[in-house]
C-alpha cells in the first residue's frame, strides 16, 4: 500500500484478505510451547494479547506506527514487505520464527534465517501467500529496543532483540535497520551462551515452564492495563544503579556481546542515521537488554516477590 | 458563512457574553473535530476534471524539447498545457515577479512545475503526466550559498546574491578593544519545512463572462488575486478569490501553489477543475525556512554588560526570490536579540541558489538569528562564569532604549518581568527514571533506557520580533459591519477577507461585534475578494489589523443606529448608548428597542485600518524607525538526554510572553504551545535534508515533527501589557514563542552533555559524537 500510494506500484488489482475466517487470530500449538499468529492478527492485538507469551513481539509490536496503524498492520505484512527495519523482524529471528506459507498447490514451513534474502526481498516465491508466523513461547526473558530520532511514530534507525532460552540453554538476537536484511548476530549469541553456561540450570526457574492455559489468563489482565504501563519492580532492578545482582554477567562481558552485535551489524549511511551511529548505538542497546535481561533472571530465580505475582518477567516486560 | 451565536452556548446570554477578553468556542471547531469541515482539498463540483502538475525532477537543467502528443492523445486526458499556454504574464511572485509559472527553457529547482495537465481522474492525469517527453540537458547545480553571496555565480539571478543587509550602529572596532572579554562562534541552521497538514489544493470553476472563481487555501486572498489575474491576462473583477479550509499555513501559504495553473486548466476546459498535491508533492510545493550560517561575536565587560555584538548571517533563499529580501531584513533587525549594546554590526546576505526555494516561515528570519545570539549569548556566560539568566537580565532590552536600527524602544518592553517569571519558576522534579513510563524517557516507546546515560540539562532563551509589516509599507486591512433585525433581535454580519489559517481570526471577529455592539448572533460570509484587502494573516499583524477594521466599522453602524435613535426620540445622540437590542439612556434605562428603530432596513459601513506609519532603513547603515511593534517571548527548556545514545526527552518548555491583551486566552495559549512546539521540532528532529538540490526526505515518514508524546508539559505566563498603539492594546502573538523555542533547547542540550552543538536540529549522532569513530 506505501508503494502504491508513492506512484512505485500500480498493481493490477488487489486482493482483501482481512476478512478471511481465522486469519486475525492466534493459537497456541505444540502442546503449548509455540504461539501460531494468523497472519491477518493485528499488532494491537499482539499487544493486547501475546504480552506474556510473546513479550518482545509484543513490545516490538508496541512501538509500530502510530494506534491507527498498529490496528491495521500485521507480523505477515512485515514479513512480506521484508524490510530490514520491518520492527517484528529482529525478534522473529531472536525466537527462532517459522513462517507457515501456502500457495494454490502447497503449504511450507520457513525457517526465519531463511527468509530474508536481500533488501525488501524475501523467500516468499510469487504465487504464496503468508498464512500464519510461528514463535515459541517465551521461557525466559525476552527484550527489544528501537532507536528513533522521534518519541514514538518512528522507522527505526536501528533495533535489537535478545532472546534468552532458559529451557533450551540458547541466546537469540536479532538485528533491524543496520543492513541490506534484519540480521543474526551470530558470535554474540554463542558469546553469552558460553558465558551463561553454568547459570542455564535453574530448575525452579519459572520461565523454563512451557506457558498453558494460565499465560493466556494472565493476557486477558494485561489487556485491561493496556497500553503501557509503568515499568514493575523487576524492571528498575535492571537500572544501573540497582546494585548486587547475582546474575550480572562483568561490564567487560556485557560490553564484549554489545561489541559483537556491533560487528554483526553491516548498516549503511542514510537519512535516518549514519552507519557509525547506527554501530555505536546497536553496541549500546545490546548491553542494556542484556543487563535487563539478566535481571529480569534473577529476579525469576528469587522467591516470587509481591511485585512481580505472575512470575513471568516477560509479562513485566510487555 | 459561518455562524456564531452565543445563545446556543449554555450560560452565556448576558450581554456582550463571550465578547473580548472571553475564551469564546471558535466556530470551525465542532467541525474540524467531527469531519465536516470543507477544506481546500475537500472543494468539489459537478463534472469537475483533476489536474496534475509535471515537475522537474533536476535541480538544474535546460529545457531542449517538451513534447506533449503523447499525454494528450491518452483516453479522458482534456489537456496539456505548458508555458506556451500561459495566457497574460509567464511569470510571478510576492515581492518580484521572477518564476515561472510554468518553466521557461530551464529548471532551477527540483521539484519546479513544467506542464500541467487536466483529465477525468486523477490517475489518468498522473499517468498522462509520466507520457510528457521533456528532453532535459542536466547541468551542475549550484546549491553553496558561501559561493553565491559572492555575486559571481553565472546561471544564478544577480549572481547568486538577492540582497545585503547592512546595520551599523556605534563603532563596533573601539568597543572591542573596550571589551574585556570577547567570545565567538558559528551556528547554523537546517531547512525546516512548514509542514501543515492540509496540502495545497483548490478548485477552479469558469464563469460565463470569461472570468472565473478559484476556491483555495492562502494566507492572503487579493496578493494572490493580482498574481493571479496578471498571469491569465485578466482584470481583476475576472479573478474572484474564495478563500477554502486551510489546514495550517505557517507561512507556507503566502507564494502561490496551485492556483494559477488551475485557473488555466478550467479556463481552457471550460470545466471545473480541482487539484490537490499529495504529501510529497507538497514538499515540492510550497516554501521552506531558510537555512542558515550565522556568524556570531560578542564582547563584554567582565560584569557581564554587552560592548558590542557582530554578526554575520547567510540565508540561502533557493531557485526563485519569493520573501528572501524581507527575511534576511527581519532576521538583520533582530540580531543583536532583545538586548541592548550600543555597538553593533550587522551584515545579512540571502542569496539564491539551485536549492528549493525559501520563504516566509513562522518567526520570517528572527528564528534564525535568535537561534544564533541566544547560543551565543550562553557562550558568553560560561565563558564569564554568570548565570545564563543573569546575563540576559543584565542586558535586557527597556523601553527607551535604542535598537541596532536606531529605533527607539517605545511601547510596553516587559523583558525584566519575562525573565524573572521563568527565574522565579520551580524546576520540574528529578523522577526516579527507572519508575516512569517509558513514554516519559528519551527513547519513549522504543524502550531503550531504564535511567541508565541519562542526563538533566536546563537552558534559557529570549527573543524579540517586529509586529506587523515593517519598512515603511502602507498596510492596511477593511471590514464591512452591516446590522439588521432578524426575529426581533439585531443580527451583525462581520465581512472581511482576512484569512482564517487556523488561528482563529473568525473567532476574534464575532467576539469584537458582540463587545461593540452588544449583539448576540454575528454572522460571518465567507471569505472572498469581493470585500477591500485585509492583508495576509502574516508577520503576527491580522488580529491587531482586523480588529481595527471592525472596531473602527462596528463604530460607524453604532454611531447611525444613536444618529438614527437621536432624530427618531428627540434626545442627543450622546446621551444613549446602544446595548445590543436596546437604545438606553446612560443609567441603562430603556429608551427604544433597536427593532423597532430600525424594521427592515439595515445600517452598514465599511472601515480601512491603518497601523501608525513606519519608514525604510537606509540601505548604507540600517537605521531608520522600520516597525510598528514589537513583542517578546523567552523559554526555558528542561531536557533529559540519553549521552549514550544521543536521544532526547524534553522534559518541560516553560514560557512567558507579553501579548498586550489576551483576546481569547484559550486561543493565545493555543499560538505559544504551537510556536513552542514548532521550535522543539526544530531543535532535535525538523530538518528537510538537501543533497546536491535534491530532498532526500520529503515524507512525513522521514521528515518527522513531534508527536504527542515528544510534547512536554508547558508552564505558561501571559503578561497583558496594553500597547498604546493596538485596538484594546493587544499585540501580535503567533510568532514570538517560535522564536525563543529552539534556542532555549539547545541551550539545554549544551548544559547537559558539556558539547558546543553548533547546528539546529541537533541529531543524535551529533550527541555521541565523542563515542563514535
Amino acid at each position: 500500500m506505501v508503494d502504491i500510494n508513492f506512484g512505485r506500484a500500480r498493481p493490477g488489482g488487489l486482493l482483501d484478505l482481512s476478512r478471511v475466517e481465522g486469519l486475525d487470530s492466534w493459537e497456541l500449538i505444540d502442546g503449548g510451547r509455540t504461539v501460531r499468529i494468523g497472519a491477518g492478527a493485528s499488532f494491537t492485538r499482539i499487544i493486547d494479547e501475546l504480552g506474556s507469551l510473546c513479550p518482545a513481539l509484543a513490545q516490538a509490536a508496541r512501538t509500530v506506527g502510530s494506534p491507527q496503524i498498529r490496528n491495521r498492520g500485521t507480523v505477515a505484512g512485515n514479513l512480506a514487505t521484508a524490510s530490514p527495519a520491518g520492527d517484528a523482524h529482529p525478534v522473529l529471528l531472536a525466537c527462532w520464527a517459522q513462517v507457515e506459507v501456502e500457495s494454490a498447490h502447497a503449504a511450507r514451513l520457513i525457517d526465519i534465517d531463511d527468509f530474508f534474502v536481500g533488501p525488501k526481498r524475501s523467500a516468499l516465491a510469487p504465487d504464496e501467500l503468508i498464512r500464519a508466523v510461528r514463535i515459541p513461547a517465551a521461557a525466559g526473558p525476552q527484550q527489544f529496543a528501537k532507536i528513533g530520532p522521534r518519541n514514538a511514530m518512528v522507522i527505526a534507525t536501528a533495533s535489537f532483540a535478545l532472546n534468552l532460552d532458559v529451557a533450551g540453554q540458547r541466546v537469540g538476537t536479532g538485528i533491524g535497520s543496520a543492513g541490506p536484511t534484519p540480521l543474526r548476530a551470530q558470535a554474540a549469541e554463542q558469546m553469552l551462551e558460553e558465558a551463561l553456561a553454568d547459570r542455564w540450570d535453574a530448575p525452579e526457574a519459572e520461565l523454563a515452564r512451557p506457558l498453558g492455559p494460565a499465560a493466556r489468563e494472565h493476557s486477558e489482565q494485561e489487556r485491561a492495563n493496556c497500553p503501557e504501563r509503568p515499568v514493575s519492580a523487576a524492571n528498575k532492578s535492571g537500572n544501573d544503579s540497582g546494585a548486587d545482582i547475582p546474575s550480572r554477567l562483568s561490564e567487560g562481558a556485557a560490553r564484549q556481546f554489545g561489541a559483537l552485535v556491533a560487528e554483526a551489524a553491516s548498516p549503511i549511511d542514510d537519512v535516518r542515521g549514519s552507519a557509525a551511529y547506527r554501530r555505536h548505538a546497536l553496541s549500546v542497546l545490546a548491553r542494556r537488554t542484556l543487563n535487563w535481561a539478566l535481571a529480569d533472571l534473577s529476579e525469576a530465580e528469587r522467591p516470587v516477590s509481591g511485585a512481580n505475582k505472575s512470575g513471568n518477567p516477560g509479562g513485566a516486560a510487555a | 458563512m459561518t455562524v456564531t451565536d452565543t445563545a446556543t452556548r449554555p450560560g452565556t446570554s448576558s450581554r456582550a457574553a463571550d465578547g473580548v477578553g472571553a475564551s469564546a468556542a471558535r466556530p470551525d471547531g465542532v467541525p474540524k473535530t467531527d469531519g465536516s469541515f470543507i477544506y481546500s482539498s475537500d472543494e468539489h463540483h459537478d463534472g469537475s476534471l483533476w489536474g496534475v502538475t509535471l515537475r522537474s525532477p533536476h535541480p538544474r537543467a535546460r529545457i531542449q524539447r517538451i513534447d506533449t502528443s503523447q499525454a494528450e492523445g491518452l483516453d479522458g486526458v482534456r489537456c496539456v498545457l505548458t508555458q506556451r499556454d500561459v495566457p497574460g504574464s509567464k511569470i510571478f511572485g510576492m515581492m518580484v515577479y521572477d518564476q515561472p509559472v510554468l518553466a521557461i527553457d530551464e529548471v532551477r529547482y527540483q521539484g519546479e512545475p513544467v506542464a500541467v495537465v487536466a483529465a477525468t481522474h486523477p490517475e489518468i492525469a498522473r499517468r498522462a503526466c509520466q507520457l510528457i517527453v521533456v528532453d532535459y540537458e542536466d547541468l551542475v547545480p549550484n546549491t553553496d550559498p558561501e559561493v553565491s553571496l559572492t555575486g559571481q555565480v553565472d546561471g544564478l539571478p544577480e549572481g547568486g546574491l538577492a540582497r545585503h543587509v547592512r546595520i551599523r550602529h556605534g563603532d563596533v572596532a573601539s568597543a572591542r578593544a573596550a571589551s574585556d572579554i570577547t567570545v565567538a562562534g558559528r551556528y547554523e541552521m537546517g531547512t525546516q519545512d512548514p509542514a501543515f497538514l492540509g496540502p495545497e489544493s483548490g478548485l477552479a470553476v469558469p464563469v460565463g463572462d470569461g472570468g472565473v472563481e478559484l476556491y483555495v487555501s492562502t494566507q492572503d486572498l487579493h496578493r494572490d488575486q493580482r498574481q493571479v489575474a496578471d498571469c491569465l491576462g485578466l482584470p481583476l473583477d475576472k479573478v474572484r478569490l474564495v478563500l477554502s479550509g486551510v489546514g495550517g499555513a505557517f507561512g507556507g501559504k503566502e507564494d502561490l501553489n496551485v492556483h494559477i495553473h488551475a485557473c488555466m486548466l478550467a479556463l481552457r476546459t471550460g470545466r471545473p477543475v480541482r487539484m490537490v498535491y499529495n504529501r510529497e508533492e507538497s514538499f515540492f510545493g510550497h516554501v521552506h525556512r531558510h537555512p542558515a550560517i550565522a556568524d556570531v561575536e560578542l564582547g563584554a565587560t567582565r560584569s557581564g554588560q554587552l560592548v558590542f555584538t557582530k554578526v554575520r548571517l547567510v540565508l540561502d533563499g533557493g531557485a526563485y526570490t519569493s520573501t528572501s529580501q524581507v527575511v534576511i531584513a527581519n532576521g538583520c533587525y533582530f540580531a543583536a536579540g532583545a538586548y541592548h549594546v550600543a555597538n553593533v554590526e550587522i551584515d545579512g546576505f540571502a542569496t539564491y541558489t539551485n536549492n528549493p526555494p525559501c520563504g516566509a516561515m513562522r518567526g520570517f528570519g528572527a528564528v534564525q538569528s535568535c537561534y544564533a545570539i541566544e547560543s551565543a549569548m550562553d557562550r558568553l556566560a560560561a565563558a564569564l562564569g554568570m548565570h545564563p539568566l543573569e546575563l540576559r537580565m543584565r542586558n535586557a532590552i527597556g523601553e527607551g532604549d535604542t535598537l541596532p536600527t536606531g529605533q527607539p524602544v517605545d511601547g510596553p518592553a516587559p523583558v525584566q518581568e519575562i525573565l524573572a517569571w521563568l527565574r522565579d519558576l520551580p524546576l520540574p522534579e528529578q523522577s526516579d527514571p527507572g519508575a516512569e513510563d517509558m513514554r516519559a524517557r528519551p527513547g519513549g516507546v522504543g524502550n531503550v533506557t531504564r535511567g541508565e546515560g541519562i542526563r538533566r540539562g536546563v537552558g534559557y532563551a529570549l527573543g524579540m520580533k517586529a509586529i506587523g509589516f515593517s519598512g515603511g509599507k502602507d498596510d492596511t486591512c477593511t471590514a464591512r459591519v452591516t446590522v439588521w433585525i432578524r426575529g426581533g433581535e439585531p443580527v451583525a454580519e462581520v465581512y472581511c477577507a482576512a484569512p482564517e489559517i487556523g488561528q482563529g481570526i473568525v473567532t476574534l471577529e464575532a467576539q469584537i461585534a458582540r463587545t461593540e455592539l452588544g449583539v448576540r448572533t454575528v454572522e460571518l460570509p465567507d471569505k472572498d475578494t469581493g470585500v477591500a484587502e485585509s492583508g495576509a494573516s502574516s508577520a503576527s499583524r491580522q488580529s491587531w489589523m482586523t480588529a481595527g477594521a471592525v472596531v473602527g466599522a462596528c463604530g460607524l453602524v453604532r454611531d447611525e443606529i444613536l444618529a438614527r435613535a437621536a432624530a427618531a426620540l428627540g434626545r442627543p445622540a450622546a446621551e444613549m448608548v446602544l446595548d445590543g437590542a436596546e437604545i438606553r439612556d446612560r443609567g441603562g434605562w430603556p429608551l427604544m428597542p433597536v427593532a423597532e428603530l430600525l424594521g427592515p432596513e439595515s445600517v452598514s459601513h465599511a472601515y480601512t485600518y491603518r497601523h501608525r506609519p513606519t519608514e525604510p532603513v537606509d540601505p548604507e547603515r540600517g537605521q531608520g524607525n522600520a516597525h510598528v511593534a514589537f513583542a517578546y517571548a523567552a523559554h526555558r527548556a528542561v531536557v533529559d538526554v540519553d549521552v549514550e545514545l544521543g536521544l532526547v526527552r524534553v522534559v518541560e518548555m516553560a514560557t512567558a510572553q507579553d501579548v498586550g491583551k489576551a483576546m481569547n486566552p484559550v486561543a493565545v495559549e493555543g499560538q505559544i504551545e504551537g510556536g513552542t512546539v514548532q521550535g522543539l521540532g526544530l531543535a532535535v528532529m525538523e530538518e528537510l535534508q538537501i543533497d546536491g538540490g535534491r530532498i532526500r526526505n520529503p515524507s512525513f515518514t522521514d521528515y518527522l515533527i513531534p508527536t504527542m508524546l515528544d510534547v512536554p508539559p508547558m508552564p505558561m505566563k501571559i503578561f497583558e501589557f496594553p500597547h498604546p498603539d493596538s485596538p484594546y492594546g493587544l499585540n501580535g502573538v503567533g510568532e514570538p514563542p517560535n522564536l525563543s523555542s529552539t534556542p532555549a533547547i539547545l541551550n539545554a542540550l549544551r548544559d547537559a552533555t558539556g558539547l558546543e552543538l553548533p547546528r539546529a536540529p541537533v541529531r543524535p549522532s551529533d550527541l555521541v559524537s565523542e563515542l563514535l569513530p
